[in-house]
């Protein structure tokens, strides 16, 4: 296990993580970290616990075993500490998940005025500050089920931004949306890495993984199976269930 | 919008069931003229509404128009409270914890499974010489202001009889909670996880997550039902008559028996709970088509 030299200190770190979905044992001794700055990209076969590892990096699910650290705080039984990390972590998911009631600027306020304290009027600034980045400042208005997917998933990403996270999770952030929307999502994801925030990305979208990560890491069965920069990951695979899963999403 | 489906226009069956119906209203006031030889006879019915003040020669209200406006005081303090209560006992049932969930499974079996007559009669006075008193209604009433009298005199009615009202109120909105409670806990349940978890990662706390996402969003989905429920407070109201709280059904039966006029005074009434509930009905329409204004 190593990860991308780098000077500055680690946002996350995890250490022998382990997770059982009742018999089911989902994530197996998992140790990764992540440093300011730095791109992940995980990937692996369905059911290999990709989603799952990121998802307790928020608190989202929690771990049976190990050590999470998240911006120097341990998650742990302590409800304080989750709380202390969840607002520092964003996520985006692959069914975006905004909520439907509330427009696309309320959308963004309401974790920057309710969970920070902030006021509305300043709240809203910084909304259009990110929807602007995300390309759709004109629809701040209207409600999500007027937005196509991809519009809508750009929102979620300007909702967590919102949120000035340290790092942002994404969870197959472009699987559920139709192949025309795909790269209006992915250009954001690309601009906000060049931008220096760091992120972990579990996707299928290979030809982004090569343009933005630093480091790719393959998981199967519950297990960090390789991990690597992408020209050695895609390059010359070390690992067998890597050499298959790549020739299996490759071959296209 | 996209999903309604094209009206069809009416077809020969629809005419013949129109026939059928109109037939048999037609025969059911044939018998009522000639079987039973009812001497229809409206004169009193008005002066039931408004009546002359032998003293003064003003107009003032009479029994019938009390008694609505009663019902509509009942009525609309019924719904906030039981309202209130049953999104609170929605989400100890959707609870977590086991303690919320038994007390709200506990308290919607229990109001359900007996009819509301005896209900009525026990927690009448349990909330009458019990609650009320508590409260210390009396109490404050006794140390009011004119002009906050005359405020709570519009809201709640005649001041001596508050006590009285406020236990009709309370007795009718813990019925009514349960039912409400059932059908707000359809809408929380229907609320996808990931609403939740979306909410959780913009740091919002459970109870932020609970009001700025996920009652809204049930409410919403559930306003045809709650529709019914609070037409059907409306009418239940008469059951607090009862236990002599002087509201539409009550006063209607005192002028019924004293008028011996029983056709014409339970026609009048049942066209004045129509007009109250078909109002809210048209209200709570318009409250659903802006409720899926966002759904697509």
């Amino acid at each position: 296990m190593q990860s991308v030299p780098t000077s500055t200190a680690p946002v996350i770190e995890l250490h022998g993580v382990n997770k059982w979905f009742g018999e089911f044992h989902v994530l197996k001794d998992i140790d990764l970290t992540v440093h300011q700055g730095e791109r992940i990209v995980v990937c692996g076969p369905s059911g290999s616990g990709k989603s799952t590892l990121i998802r307790c990096i928020n608190g989202l699910e929690e771990h049976e075993a190990g050590r999470i650290v998240v911006g120097g705080i341990e998650l742990d039984q302590n409800s304080r500490h989750v709380d202390a990390i969840r607002g520092e972590v964003g996520m985006v998911f692959q069914q975006f998940n905004l909520f439907p009631h509330l427009t696309v600027l309320e959308n963004c306020t309401l974790g920057p005025i309710r969970s920070r304290g902030m006021g509305r009027r300043e709240a809203e600034a910084l909304a259009m500050q990110y929807l602007e980045r995300v390309h759709i400042p004109e629809q701040a208005q209207k409600h999500p089920g007027q937005l196509s997917g991809g519009q809508q998933q750009r929102v979620a990403i300007a909702r967590s931004l919102c949120m000035k996270p340290r790092v942002m999770l994404f969870d197959e952030p472009t699987s559920a949306l139709d192949p025309e929307m795909i790269k209006e999502v992915l250009d954001v994801m690309v601009d906000l890495a060049t931008s220096g925030m760091t992120m972990v990305c579990v996707t299928h979208e290979m030809g982004f993984a090569r343009t933005v990560a630093d480091t790719m890491v393959f998981m199967d069965a519950g297990s960090i199976i390789e991990t690597g920069p992408p020209a050695e990951f895609f390059g010359a695979p070390r690992n067998d269930r890597t050499k298959l899963f790549l020739s299996q999403i490759l071959t296209h | 919008m996209s999903r309604r489906r094209r009206r069809r226009g009416p077809t020969a069956l629809d005419f013949v069931v129109l026939a059928a119906v109109l037939a048999a209203i037609g025969y059911v006031g044939y018998r009522v003229n000639s079987v039973l030889v009812y001497q229809w006879d409206w004169s009193a019915i008005p002066g039931y509404f408004f009546r002359r003040d032998p003293k003064t020669g003003e107009w003032v209200a009479n029994l019938l128009v009390k008694g609505l406006t009663t019902t509509v005081r009942i009525a609309f303090w019924g719904m906030i409270i039981s309202t209130v209560l049953g999104v609170l006992l929605a989400f100890a049932r959707t609870s977590r914890r086991l303690l919320p969930r038994l007390i709200g499974w506990a308290y919607v079996g229990f109001i359900r499974n007996i009819p509301p007559v005896p209900f009525l009669f026990l927690f009448y006075f349990f909330i009458s010489t019990q609650l009320v008193p508590m409260l210390g209604i009396d109490r404050l009433l006794a140390q009011a202001s004119p002009g906050t009298l005359s405020v709570l005199r519009v809201l709640f009615g005649e001041i001596a009889l508050i006590p009285n009202f406020a236990s009709g109120v309370f007795c009718l909105s813990l019925l009514m909670a349960a039912y409400i409670a059932e059908i707000v806990r359809a809408g929380i349940q229907s609320i996808a996880r990931g609403q939740y978890e979306a909410g959780y990662t913009i740091g919002l706390s459970r109870l932020q997550i609970a009001w700025y996402i996920v009652l809204p969003q049930a409410v919403n989905r559930v306003v045809p039902p709650l529709t019914g429920q609070l037409i059907t407070l409306v009418k239940d109201s008469s059951l607090v008559a009862l236990i002599s709280i002087q509201e539409l059904s009550f006063l209607a039966m005192e002028i019924a028996i004293s008028e011996r006029r029983f056709f014409e005074v339970w026609l009048v009434t049942g066209l004045m709970y129509f007009v109250i509930c078909y109002s809210l009905s048209l209200l709570m329409r318009r409250l659903e088509r802006r409720a899926l204004a966002y759904d697509r």
